[in-house]
Parts: structure tokens; C-alpha cells; sequence
């Protein structure tokens, strides 16, 4: 299951809208092995494509060291799809390569730049193999209760 | 004379789960074979027939090796290399 913050999830939407129709990317980083998504951090889509997405190679660079600078996970790594499901297309699954990490998928098919439904959901893909996960949003003010 | 080189999760089942190790080499293409001989496999998660794979970044320091000489950069003990796999999809 994914435990993540509300705000973290209206970001991922706020981006994907933003984006649209290109794909939006990016990862929320949280401490290793805590499986806690705390830090926000869009990625550029250097591919700038409706239906590929990918992170700029020095980008990429960055974003690692920097996760391994504050002894960090990619705890969520997400994307957008413009046009169909959320759901993992073939090369999301055959490129997949964080075994530990959620990889969240929003649709904006629906309303594209506007505000509106969505469809947001989390995987576990692992060797070729993807497990829907559920989703648990939790607001911030309960926090510490 | 060895050559630090970082490996990504995905990668650290070749290397018993070590996040760095070393290789020894003039070149990435030496290093990578040095690596292979002794982490049995690691080598064809990195290169196919027709060089590096499209969806695998390898740094030389900071650098990618694509804006280099590829698997003919020179690599000195000196240099850190990292290897991290895209992150993409479609």
C-alpha cells in the first residue's frame, strides 16, 4: 500500500495538468528504507512526448546524488499519461528498474489542463510483473496524532 | 590501480548487494569487462551487440559517458563511475 501526504498528491496532479498533453515525471524522495514519500521533486520530460517519457541524463545525475547526499529513496516515481489509463504501458513495465519504489500513474485524458476527475493509481512493478497497490491520502494537520 | 564504480539497486544482485565496487580497466569497455569477470552477468544488463543499452546512463564522474568517447573513454583509478538506469516509459 502507498501511505502518501494529499499535498504530494495534488502536486503530482497540479504537474501532470500542467503538462498536458505531454507526459509529466517526476519522483518524491523520501528517507532510505523508510517508505515515507516526504520530498517533491519534478522532473523535466526530456523526451517532451504525449505518449514517452524520460528523465534528462544529467538531470538523472543529480537527482541520485543528491537522494544519496540526504540518505534518500526514490520512494514514488510518477508520470502521466495523456491519452489512455493509468495503468503501465509495456515500456513503463519493461523499463521499470526501482523494485522498491511505488511507481504512480495519472490520467488527464479526461480534462486534460482543467481541474476534474483524475485517475491516480500506484504499482509495484518487479521484474516484469505489476501489483496494484492501494492508495491511502492522508492530510497533513494528522500529523504526529 | 582500481576504479570505483556505483551500482544501482537494480544492479545489486550481481554484486552481493554492494553499492560500490571496484574495477580495473584503461577504458569503460575494459572496466565493464573486468566487472563481468567478476560479478558473472553485470555486463550484459549494461552492454548489447551494438554497444552501451539506449536505457542505461553511465557516468564518468559526472559526465555521461555519451558525451565522451562512449566505451572507449579512458578511465584512471582517479575517476568514479556510476551507473544508473533510465528512468522512462511510455
Amino acid at each position: 500500500m502507498l501511505r502518501i501526504r494529499r499535498d504530494l498528491v495534488d502536486r503530482i496532479v497540479e504537474h501532470a495538468r500542467a503538462d498536458h498533453p505531454d507526459e509529466a515525471c517526476g519522483v518524491i524522495a523520501g528517507p532510505e528504507g523508510s517508505d515515507r514519500p516526504e520530498r517533491f521533486i519534478p522532473m523535466v520530460n526530456a523526451a517532451r512526448s504525449p505518449t514517452f517519457y524520460e528523465f534528462d541524463s544529467g538531470d538523472l545525475f543529480g537527482l541520485y546524488k543528491d537522494m544519496a547526499a540526504r540518505d534518500e529513496d526514490p520512494i514514488v516515481i510518477y508520470h502521466s499519461h495523456t491519452a489512455t489509463e493509468a495503468y503501465p504501458s509495456r515500456t513503463d513495465i519493461a523499463l521499470a528498474s526501482e523494485p522498491g519504489a511505488h511507481y504512480v500513474l495519472i490520467s488527464t485524458r479526461e480534462t486534460g489542463n482543467t481541474e476534474g476527475p483524475y485517475e491516480l493509481r500506484s504499482y509495484r512493478i518487479v521484474d516484469g510483473e505489476v501489483t496494484e497497490e492501494e492508495i491511502e491520502i492522508f492530510d497533513l494537520q494528522n500529523l504526529g496524532s | 590501480m582500481a576504479t570505483e564504480v556505483r551500482v544501482p539497486t537494480i544492479l545489486r544482485e550481481f554484486t552481493g548487494g554492494e553499492k560500490a565496487v571496484t574495477a580495473e580497466g584503461p577504458t569503460l569497455q575494459a572496466i565493464i569487462a573486468n566487472l563481468d569477470a567478476n560479478y558473472p552477468g553485470i555486463g550484459g544488463r549494461l552492454i548489447d551487440s551494438s554497444g552501451l543499452r539506449r536505457f542505461v546512463n553511465v557516468y564518468l564522474n559526472d559526465e555521461d559517458v555519451r558525451f565522451l568517447d562512449g566505451l572507449n573513454t579512458a578511465v584512471t583509478d582517479r575517476d568514479a563511475i556510476t551507473i544508473l538506469p533510465a528512468v522512462a516509459g511510455g
